[in-house]
């Protein structure tokens, strides 16, 4: 095998390193840190790196792995997007609003993560609220995507999704409300991992649109995937919509033998909105599928085009209830000199949100009022039904639904942020997964004009694991996931 | 002109529970400020809401005692509005799907008749916390302890047609709510509160006149003078012309009058939704089984039973029937005496025992004279043994500790003298020291013998049978 530097490696490869002893979780968060201080100027990657505390992880992670009760992800240095709760680090949730907030509690996630042992770097830039598909709407400004730096890295973890990509980390986590994982994922030459709703639990992570929001995380591998994942995966007693089903073991699921798969693949994806290029991309994983003995065969998602328009109802109504808890009284921003109650609630929001974030609380305030309930919100509501019916039917000849991830390779910076109905529609692909639950990746699958391409792969209700396995299977005969952004090698 | 009165209650009790309905913080009420507010509680950025199972419990016995459907799957919805001491700026609240509805309960009318009265639904939602407007300098203290507290709202139909079938509606509530220990009923902590909607019409209308609501009465007395006074105002509005607002007003007590709220409270859209944070609760039909064979005996039974079992009137039933604390009371009193009749135990219990609790600022179950020793003691008049006046000095000295009936009797000596041979000589001696007033009594003045009766029992030192003296002393003034 080809001989990589340490930041290029797998998470897989680096656990077995570290079980190895051919390297300390030490040396490895050291590199890291290393590469962020030299590196993340130009991306903004980070909101906070934890330097101090990272290294003190790194060092308990090499006195545990020396007293032998070392997990596979113990000393692994990944990063955790700024929506996650983390006990005594700010948590800003890439907003001006949430600048000051110092959490006094872990997400579930993070603390099952810390529990394994892993080392956390820091945590990621991200869209405001997650409430982005560029990474342009963060107080912190924009994240550049490593593949050229006047791109965007998608969004909304974006943050997450550079770092990987440009070596700054191991792996980190994400979150998905209508792609956040996905689209990023393919434009940074990743693979993001979106599990079914309620695999993993919501407990720390901060709300955008509770129906929809799922954690997951952003790897160079499915195999890292499936590693992270087996330990972020679970019922939470704090999370009622987290699932009591028990978690598979991933791991291994991957690395049995292939099966035969029927793969269906929806052709009105393949539409004028998608990238000719993109689009041969897609086709040709598809051949790689079948060459792996696959059958491919078209299925019918007959209102997944209703997708955009339900999203925009359903996740900004929530959004617009969920947010309101940000009003200057217990935590975060508070606006200074107000003269009374209403004034107050006022500046302190006006002042603490962005414009794509006032936009949403606008939106959604507008479809839950008396009178356009039920012209939006339930029969947005009736809608998302069927679309989730489509994906079952559909389930029931093939076993993957495959297809692109995103229209478009990555877009310049500042490109859409003026029209925020062409920004939306870049989620076009992905939204269906959310609205219906069910878990969902993307993989990289090619270049067009120098720029990484994803393949989305979408599972019926907790499958989870095949879902995994078929991405790994397609990695065993792929190199597109180990492709690297050439400043960053 | 004749007018009909209107009125539907949405009545407010706090749930029993140990904890908050979506926290595991407590809820004991007067701890200081925020001190029992978790993060849940505060609100705080990704935090997520979990259900107490025993709420759901609690709704299902009320639904049970009041004939109502209980729900196979309901919904908790968000209510939205900002206000400080609402941390989320929304409130968990059912909407569409309350947990149970369209139930009834029966009431006794100023004219004594029996009336149903609807119950439209009773649903499961959390307390906000309370602003404190004063001692902050100009600004509001915000105290978060109480956010989160389960509630269950009662809302009745419109069927009330006075300020006096509201009283007994909402006293009916609170009764059933303690016996079915879902609801301590403490008014003045807040646990029982009450808004009213109130509307008049000429009699025989059918549409109803335009209502307005008057928040927070928190005792019985508030809701009749409340409702009493804003009756009378909506009569004087239209009979001089004008008309009802729709609006909320506030009953102020001091001053016996309601005025409206601000109106700005008033435009609020709450944006009801469901709550995506929490799963329909699906109600098991064994569940609401086993809930039923568990629930104790209510109110209504209970009075009938006494009325029948214990040969009591239908007063007396009522009045020991009003707490199940009161009435189990009375009951292992029953119980524990022999001969007594439980009407003279009845009687006790409504007079002494209830007296001696009051002056001593005590519930029922703190009684310092048992319910056993109540049965004792009564017994102990049955059988002749204590006359009542001696009866009520034993029942003072329990009260005061000073040992049992038994005990009592026997080492002050207090049994009752029935000896014949030594009342004989004791009313002898009084005829002998009172010759005028025998002489009065042989010439036809009966009345007299109270005065030589009197004059035998303080001889006695209040020991002897008085019954036995009247007919002694009569056979020896016929002599």
């Amino acid at each position: 095998m080809l001989k990589r530097a340490m930041h290029e490696k797998t998470l897989t490869e680096l656990s077995d390193a570290l079980a190895a002893k051919q390297i300390s979780a030490r040396e490895l968060t050291e590199h890291y840190l290393g590469r962020i201080e030299q590196l993340d100027a130009d991306l903004n990657a980070f909101v906070t790196v934890t330097a101090e505390q990272a290294l003190a992880q790194a060092n308990a992670a090499d006195e545990r792995r020396a007293g032998g009760t070392a997990t596979a992800l113990t000393g692994i240095p990944i990063a955790h997007k700024d929506i996650f709760c983390t006990t005594g680090i700010k948590t800003s949730c890439g907003s001006r609003m949430l600048d000051n907030f110092v959490s006094p509690y872990n997400a579930s996630i993070v603390a099952k993560l810390e529990d394994a042992g892993v080392v956390m770097l820091g945590k990621t830039n991200m869209d405001e609220f997650a409430m982005g598909s560029s990474n342009e709407t963060s107080f912190y400004g924009p994240v550049r995507n490593p593949w050229d730096l006047e791109r965007v890295p998608g969004g909304s973890s974006g943050g997450s999704a550079a770092a990987v990509a440009a070596g700054l980390c191991g792996g980190a986590t994400g979150t998905d409300t209508g792609g956040s994982i996905r689209q990023p994922a393919a434009l940074t030459g990743l693979t993001g991992l979106k599990p079914t709703y309620g695999r993993a639990s919501r407990y720390g992570m901060i709300a955008f649109a509770s129906s929809l929001d799922q954690a997951g995380t952003l790897t160079r591998s499915a195999a890292d995937a499936a590693l992270l994942m087996q330990t972020m995966a679970g019922f939470d007693a704090n999370d009622s919509t987290s699932l009591a089903d028990p978690v598979p073991d991933y791991v291994t699921e991957i690395e049995s033998p292939w099966e035969k798969l029927r793969i269906g693949v929806p052709e009105n994806f393949f539409d004028d909105g998608l990238d000719a290029e993109n689009a041969a991309a897609v086709r040709a994983s598809l051949d790689v599928f079948e060459k792996l003995g696959a059958t491919i065969k078209s299925v019918q998602l007959e209102h997944v085009h209703l997708s955009v328009p339900v999203y925009y109802v359903v996740a900004p109504a929530e959004a617009s209830s969920n947010l309101s808890r940000y009003d200057g009284v217990r935590f975060g921003h508070r606006a200074e000199g107000a003269d009374d109650l209403i004034e107050f609630y006022m500046r302190t929001r006006a002042e603490g949100f962005g414009a794509e974030v006032k936009r949403r609380i606008l939106t959604g305030t507008y479809v839950l009022s008396a009178g356009y309930y039920d012209a939006y919100y339930l029969q947005a509501q009736k809608a998302r039904q069927l679309i989730a019916e489509d994906f079952k039917r559909a389930f029931a000849d093939v076993d993957l639904i495959a297809g692109p991830t995103t229209p478009t390779p990555a877009f310049p910076i500042g490109q859409k942020v003026g029209d925020p109905i062409e920004m939306y529609l870049n989620d076009i692909y992905t939204i269906g997964a959310n609205l219906a639950g069910l878990p969902a990746m993307s993989i990289p699958c090619g270049f067009v004009s120098g720029l990484p391409v994803g393949l989305q792969l979408i599972a019926p209700h907790l499958a989870e694991g095949r879902l995994l396995k078929a991405a790994h299977h397609f990695q065993l005969h792929t190199d597109w996931h180990r492709q690297v952004p050439e400043a960053y090698a | 002109m004749d007018w009909e009165i209107v009125i539907g209650l949405e009545i407010h009790t706090q749930l029993a529970t140990k904890s908050k309905i979506f926290s595991g913080a407590s809820t004991a009420y007067g701890a200081p400020p925020n001190t029992q507010a978790c993060l849940v509680d505060l609100g705080y950025p990704g935090v997520l809401p979990v259900l107490n199972e025993q709420v759901v419990v609690m709704a299902i016995k009320f639904g049970l005692a009041t004939h109502c459907e209980i729900a196979p799957r309901s919904v908790f919805a968000r209510k939205n509005y900002f206000y400080p001491d609402l941390p989320k700026g929304y409130q968990i609240s059912q909407y569409e799907l309350p947990i149970v509805h369209s139930g009834h309960i029966d009431i006794v009318t100023e004219d004594g008749e029996v009336k149903t009265i609807g119950i439209t639904r009773a649903h499961l939602e959390e307390d906000a916390g309370k602003s404190l407007h004063e001692s902050f300098h100009g600004s509001s203290g915000i105290d978060l302890n109480r956010a989160g507290t389960p509630l269950l709202e009662i809302v009745s139909e419109p069927d009330l047609r006075s300020a006096a079938q509201a009283g007994a509606y909402m006293r009916k509530i609170h009764e059933l709510v303690r016996y079915l220990e879902i609801s301590d009923g403490n008014m003045q902590e807040g646990s029982f509160r009450c808004d009213a909607n109130v509307s008049v019409r000429p009699a025989g209308e059918t549409t109803l006149g335009t209502r307005t609501e008057l928040k927070n009465l928190n005792s019985f007395r508030f809701v009749e003078k409340a409702i009493e006074i804003e009756v009378e105002r909506q009569i004087d509005v239209i009979e001089d012309g004008g008309s009802v607002v729709q609006e909320t007003r506030l009953y102020d007590a001091d001053r016996n009058e309601t005025r409206p709220m601000r109106s700005k409270e008033e435009a609020n859209d709450y944006r009801y939704f469901p709550d995506p944070d929490l799963l329909p609760v699906l109600i098991e039909s064994e569940l609401v089984e086993s809930i039923r064979a568990s629930l104790p005996e209510l109110p209504d039974a209970k009075r009938a039973r006494f009325a029948e079992q214990y040969g009591l009137s239908d007063y007396d039933a009522d009045v020991l029937t009003s707490s199940a604390e009161l009435a189990d009371y009375f009951e292992t009193a029953v119980a524990a005496a022999s001969k007594a009749e439980p009407k003279a135990i009845a009687n006790w219990v409504q007079g002494k025992v209830i007296a001696a609790l009051n002056e001593d600022g005590l519930e029922i179950d703190e009684s310092k004279v048992t319910a056993a020793d109540l049965g004792a003691l009564v017994d102990k008049i049955a059988d002749g043994t204590l006359s009542g006046k001696l009866a009520n000095d034993v029942f003072d000295m329990l009260r005061a500790g000073e040992g049992t009936v038994d005990s009592i009797i026997e080492e002050r000596g207090l049994e009752q003298i029935t000896d014949s041979s030594a009342i004989a000589a004791l009313c002898a001696n009084v005829l002998a020291g009172n010759e005028a007033q025998a002489q009065q009594f042989r010439d036809g003045n009966e009345k007299v013998i109270g005065f030589l009766v009197g004059q035998a029992m303080k001889a006695s030192q209040g020991k002897a049978n008085p019954q036995q003296v009247n007919e002694v002393l009569r056979r020896l003034l016929a002599e």
